[in-house]
């Protein structure tokens, strides 16, 4: 069991790592003048020979690569990914202000995608009724086909101004949240519910249900009882699709809804090619997935005893 | 059993007390079941079935897949899935009708007063929960008043042990992955008993296990039947295992019942074709090697050995519950086949049977030891020499449903070992060969064309020699080639397999489990277990006067002895 | 219920009790009368196709400018003139949409053909070589599917440069991973089928074995899955149009002419919506059809 932790983490450490050396390769070493990003490019053939030197030199772009590299790694690794080029706050500052925002929408809408996948899930597997399961399986792949500024554009029309019950645009208080909320949820409970739906179907037909029937249970009873949990368990292999769903998701969201937040921050850090940045929210957005899928990976044994044993076998 | 089994049906859903003793446990009349097929129309599963288990009888329903007994075994107990419906006929239990009933009602007489035991031990117990849990889980569904915790623990005990499970409490806290086939057949026993039941329903309850832990499993149900007085409903494909252990056989084909009686007159005086030819196909009631179809020209085999093994070793690392141990899948196994002969490799499951047959073909290597085609060494060889011994020996795989690539056609099947050695020159010349080599295994030009899905299990078994014929070998290994098939098309090969050898003076490695099997087709046998050899000799040495009890064991378990001299 | 799918011999139960045909050749004609009892999958292929002819052939289907506007006519509502009606310079939003679909719809294939493409390939290299390529080529995947395809999508086309036809390859190339593991899963399983053995049994030849079973074999899923990767980069390519990294304002965008319109979205809401229908209903057809695909895969 330790053996397998201890492979785990090790993993997840590898995936922080290898981002960080990904986005420097992006970043930092694939274009030719990499100073240049730092300006604008409208501005670029302006700027004196000498300024851009002195810029390159500030940013330590004219060490050798190898020497850049450590020196950002050997930062990264305490969490300074240097200073913004926009601001000129350290990054780290700039990323943690934003956080609390977009944590409140991503947990918000997780927990109603999750309870929209659980729903639909239920409530197809439950049904006895061809049509009604029918409607209620093809609901997921409509909500990851609209794409989400569409979505979030329809509410605000419907939701804001044709109905005027939610403000539009901001962060004032929990009536301004609902909408990103919703707009987030959906695409985000597609796959989920997508996922449930076919894990439920699939434990349905499983052999235990059978014995479980034969031993006088009622439907309601082998869906709770039995289905449930081991119809469940795979949800959490997509936990890192559904965080990705979720970053993806607030990029969009709080550009529609023009609410502060990591997705804002990272678009605007495109937007003026502000790379340390954009390799601070990368390195971050790598490290958060693979903290997740590491805390997956170290529940899933608790959840199924069939893992478990195999693990305490390997290790003993 | 503390409590009297007339006892039982007291304030149960329905079937009344009364009744009981006068009417049969369960009474199916004219049962008509239809699957949803394409569009709006029915097909027919179970056209008009009738047939009724009276208290401490055995029935059983004997049929080959596709028969419908399993569609009926569903019907009986209101489990069909939602494509099928009952669309005649009636199932009652003490007299009682309940066609057509709701799920939530049909859930009360589940368990509590017909129990069911599914045919595969290994998929029918919830994996993440404790064996203990779900006995109580049949307990508490099915008792009349509410009891406490401790009283659920008891009663699911007291079923683990009714079930043969002498370690019941260590069991009660095992997950299913902890225990044997064997023992998880025992775990769903005792949930079948749980809730006290007046007939249980066995839907091939040991197919999935080896032959001498079916004996057991069996030997006990009967146990059951006579201590408790219950009834049973056996399901199953192996008129041997019906012969043994059935008052009265029921004979169902294409839904529908063809012949129902007595075990005795059933083999006495078989009324319809199909059991008359269920009959002569099964092994257990074969005596010696089957004799080559007349008219045939035999070749004479080359002398001398083809086949050869020494002191073959393999292990593997396994990991289980207990932790990590090495498994001696081979344990210094010799193998010696004589041209022209057919060498049976017979054993249960972790035997090492098909792990020696692996190293032989050259899917495997050995840890240590020899292994000799013809005068050629196989355990050595580079991935290019290998290729070279496959024109002398070839393979059969078991599962004919996975040996075959399903995108390709019959003729491209076939072509393959012909193409890959540039055997054939020209279209022309390929595919006469490729039609020579279908009707070899007595199939017309006119399946050429098909893909294997248009194919039954015993066509695709006959492509898979065929193809195996392709280079002319002069050793073929079957890997349980037979043991997927039904019992009558898996007669047909095995007479297809004798004829061969007689024509082209093949030899054959014959793994299997099926002892019957091996008195039919061997010449030599080499009895397995655990990785080593137990015994091995002549067939007629070997089943005649076995040296060792496992091969007594083994041989006492063959379904149907009982009745193979009648 | 009780039909064990791997045992064997329930192959031959299930076609005949289930009424589910085994895969033959269905003829053109079946095919077509088999279709039409699915009124939703036909719906479904007329707006894939009519997208594709908006995208082919612009000029059959409108005969307007998607870039010269009439200002007179700026911000008025549809109607059977202006069917979509017109934006802020008075162009034809229908005509923009239609010209919009070419942009769209060549990008998203680009990025489709490149993930497939190079999917594909690693996957098939990883999961037949197995050892130590395999978990190199693994954990490469495991860097790439840690980051977010739209972030790591942005981070590309950032290094690239903005346009149309940079998003097409950034949205390929965060595609790529997602391909690579169900090849490399599917080939891992192919494998081991018995049929690959019974090949190598035969003699034939490694890279034999490779071309004629593991690889027709293990795509039918990597193919099912481009069919669904249409849909989710169709909005891939949106979303970074819509974002502003796709072509400059005047190229007709479906992201784009969506984000055009946001600002006016209280006044005159048809410049953002009636674009975005068009967008949603091509993917919502798209996902219809690669489910299709799934079920006769999946047979």
């Amino acid at each position: 069991m330790l053996h397998y932790a201890a492979l785990k983490i090790g993993r997840a450490l590898f995936v922080i790592w290898a981002a960080f050396t990904i986005t420097f390769l992006l970043l930092f070493v694939l274009p030719a003048e990499p100073v240049d990003l730092l300006f604008d490019p409208a501005e670029l053939n302006t700027i004196p020979e000498d300024v851009r030197a002195q810029v390159a030199a500030n940013y330590g772009f004219d060490k050798p690569l190898l020497l850049q590299y450590l020196d950002r790694l050997g930062h990264a690794a305490v969490g300074d990914f240097g200073t913004s080029v926009q601001s000129g706050r350290p990054v780290t500052q700039a990323l943690l202000e934003v956080l609390p925002s977009t944590l409140i929408l991503s947990v918000g809408a997780l927990l109603l995608a999750v309870v929209i996948g659980f729903a639909i899930a239920l409530l197809a597997t439950a049904t006895r009724r061809p049509w009604l399961r029918n409607l209620l399986e093809s609901l997921p792949s409509a909500a990851v086909s609209v794409p989400v500024f569409m979505f979030g554009i329809v509410l605000l029309q419907v939701f804001s101004f044709g109905l005027g019950w939610f403000p539009s645009f901001g962060d004032g208080g929990w009536q301004s949240l609902v909408l990103p909320l919703v707009t987030l949820a959906i695409p985000v409970s597609g796959p989920i519910a997508q996922l449930l739906v076919r894990s439920f179907t699939g434990e349905m037909g499983a052999g235990y249900v059978v014995t479980s029937f034969a031993k006088g249970a009622t439907r309601g009873q082998v869906i709770v009882g039995d289905v449930f949990r081991n119809a469940s368990l795979p949800a959490l292999t997509i936990a890192g699709i559904t965080f990705g769903n979720l970053i993806a998701g607030s990029v969009i969201t709080e550009t529609v809804f023009a609410r502060p937040g990591v997705g804002r921050l990272t678009q605007g850090a495109i937007n003026t090619l502000d790379i340390p940045v954009v390799q601070g929210i990368v390195v971050f957005v790598a490290a958060s997935f693979a903290l997740i899928n590491l805390i997956v990976d170290l529940i899933y044994p608790l959840l199924d005893p069939r893992l478990r044993a195999s693990l305490a076998a390997r290790t003993s | 059993m503390s409590e009297q089994p007339t006892a039982r049906a007291e304030g149960a859903a329905v079937p009344a007390e009364d009744a009981a003793g006068t009417k049969p446990l369960l009474q199916i009349a004219e049962l008509r079941i239809d699957y949803r097929a394409q569009g709006r129309s029915w097909s027919p599963a179970v056209r008009g079935v009738s047939l009724h288990v009276d208290p401490g009888e055995t029935v059983a329903l004997v049929g080959e897949s596709g028969s419908g007994k399993t569609t009926l075994v569903q019907g009986s107990l209101g489990l069909l899935p939602a494509s099928a419906r009952v669309s005649g006929g009636s199932i009652s239990y003490s007299g009682v009708d309940v066609t057509g009933w709701r799920d939530a009602r049909m859930a009360r007489v589940r368990g509590n007063y017909v129990g069911f035991i599914p045919q595969d031990p290994n998929t029918s117990l919830n994996p993440v929960k404790k064996i203990g849990q779900q006995v109580i889980e049949a307990v508490a569904f099915n008792e009349r008043t509410a009891a406490s915790s401790q009283e659920h623990i008891d009663a699911a005990l007291e079923s683990l042990r009714t079930a043969g499970l002498a370690n019941a409490e260590r069991v009660f806290h095992q997950y299913p992955h902890e225990l044997s086939g064997g023992m998880k057949q025992r775990a769903l026993i005792a949930i079948a008993l749980a809730g006290k039941p007046k007939i249980i329903v066995a839907d091939e309850p040991t197919s999935a296990l080896d032959v001498t832990v079916q004996r057991v499993i069996l030997d006990h149900l009967e146990t059951l039947r006579t201590e408790l007085g219950i009834g049973i409903l056996l399901i199953t494909h192996d008129l041997g295992v019906a012969l043994d252990r059935a008052d009265r056989i029921a004979v169902m084909q294409r839904g529908e019942i063809v012949e129902h009686g007595p075990v005795r007159e059933l083999i006495a005086n078989p009324s319809s074709d199909y059991t008359r030819r269920l009959l002569a196909a099964a092994p257990s009631r074969h005596q010696g090697r089957l004799a080559p179809s007349p008219g045939l020209q035999p070749r004479t085999p080359g002398e001398g050995i083809v086949v050869r093994a020494e002191q073959l070793r393999k292990q593997y690392t396994l990991r289980s519950a207990g932790g990590r141990s090495l498994v001696n899948a081979l344990d210094g196994v010799d193998l010696v086949v004589r041209a022209g002969t057919t060498h049976a490799i017979v054993g249960e499951s972790g035997a090492g049977k098909s792990t020696l047959a692996s190293i032989i073909a050259g899917f495997a290597t050995a840890d240590s030891g020899t292994a000799w085609v013809g005068e050629r060494e196989t355990t050595s060889l580079s991935h290019r020499e290998l290729r070279e011994v496959r024109r002398d020996l070839q393979f059969v795989f078991q599962n004919p449903y996975t040996s075959l690539d399903p995108r390709f056609t019959v003729a491209k099947l076939i072509a393959e070992p012909l193409r890959a050695f540039r055997v054939a020159t020209g279209r022309a010349e390929l595919m006469t060969r490729v039609r020579e080599l279908l009707r070899a295994v007595a199939l017309d030009d006119s399946y050429l064309q098909r893909t294997t899905a248009q194919l039954s299990g015993g066509q695709r078994q006959r492509i898979a020699i065929a193809r195996a014929l392709a280079l002319n070998p002069r050793v073929i290994v079957l890997d349980e080639a037979v043991s997927a098939l039904d019992v009558s098309v898996q007669a047909q090969i095995l007479q297809l397999l004798v004829d061969l050898q007689t024509e082209l003076g093949l030899s054959y490695v014959f793994v299997t489990h099926d002892l019957g099997v091996v008195r039919m087709i061997a010449d030599d046998v080499t009895v397995m277990r655990d990785g080593g050899i137990v015994e091995h000799g002549t067939v007629q040495d070997v089943f005649l006067s076995p040296q060792s009890d496992y091969t007594r064991a083994l041989l006492g378990a063959i379904p149907g002895t009982r009745f193979a001299t009648v | 219920m009780t039909v064990d799918i791997t045992d064997p011999r329930a192959a031959e139960v299930i076609p005949a009790a289930h009424g589910l045909r085994p895969r033959r050749r269905i003829g053109i004609g079946a095919r077509l009368t088999e279709a039409l009892r699915q009124p939703v999958l036909v719906l479904a292929w007329l707006v894939v196709l009519t997208a594709a002819g908006w995208a082919l052939f612009p000029w059959l289907f409108t005969s307007v400018s998607p870039y010269e506007g009439n200002p007179a006519l700026s911000f008025s509502p549809p109607s059977s003139e202006h069917i979509f009606g017109t934006d802020r310079l008075g162009r034809d939003l229908f005509a923009r949409s239609v010209y919009g679909a070419g942009t769209t719809l060549t990008a998203t294939l680009l990025a489709v053909l490149i993930a497939f493409g190079a999917g594909t390939l690693v996957g098939l290299i990883a999961g037949y070589l197995g050892g130590a390529v395999d978990t190199v080529i693994m954990r490469v995947i495991d860097v790439l599917l840690s980051i977010p395809s739209l972030l790591l999508a942005m981070v590309i086309v950032s290094v690239l440069g903005y346009s149309t036809h940079n998003i097409a390859i950034a949205v390929g190339i965060s595609a790529i991973a997602s391909f690579a593991r169900v090849m490399r899963s599917e080939v891992i399983v192919i494998v081991n089928r018995d049929y690959v053995r019974a090949a190598y049994g035969l003699g034939v030849g490694r890279l034999g074995v490779v071309l004629r079973h593991i690889l027709p074999n293990s795509l039918s899923s990597v193919v099912a899955l481009a069919a669904l990767e249409i849909g989710t980069s169709i909005l891939a390519v949106a979303s970074l149009g819509f974002l502003g990294y796709g072509a400059p304002p005047p190229e007709p965008e479906w992201g784009l002419l969506v984000a055009e319109g946001r600002d006016y979205l209280a006044v005159y809401p048809w410049i953002s919506i009636l674009p975005g229908i068009a967008l949603a209903l091509v993917v919502i057809a798209t996902h219809r059809i690669s489910t299709s695909f799934r079920k006769e895969h999946r047979r």
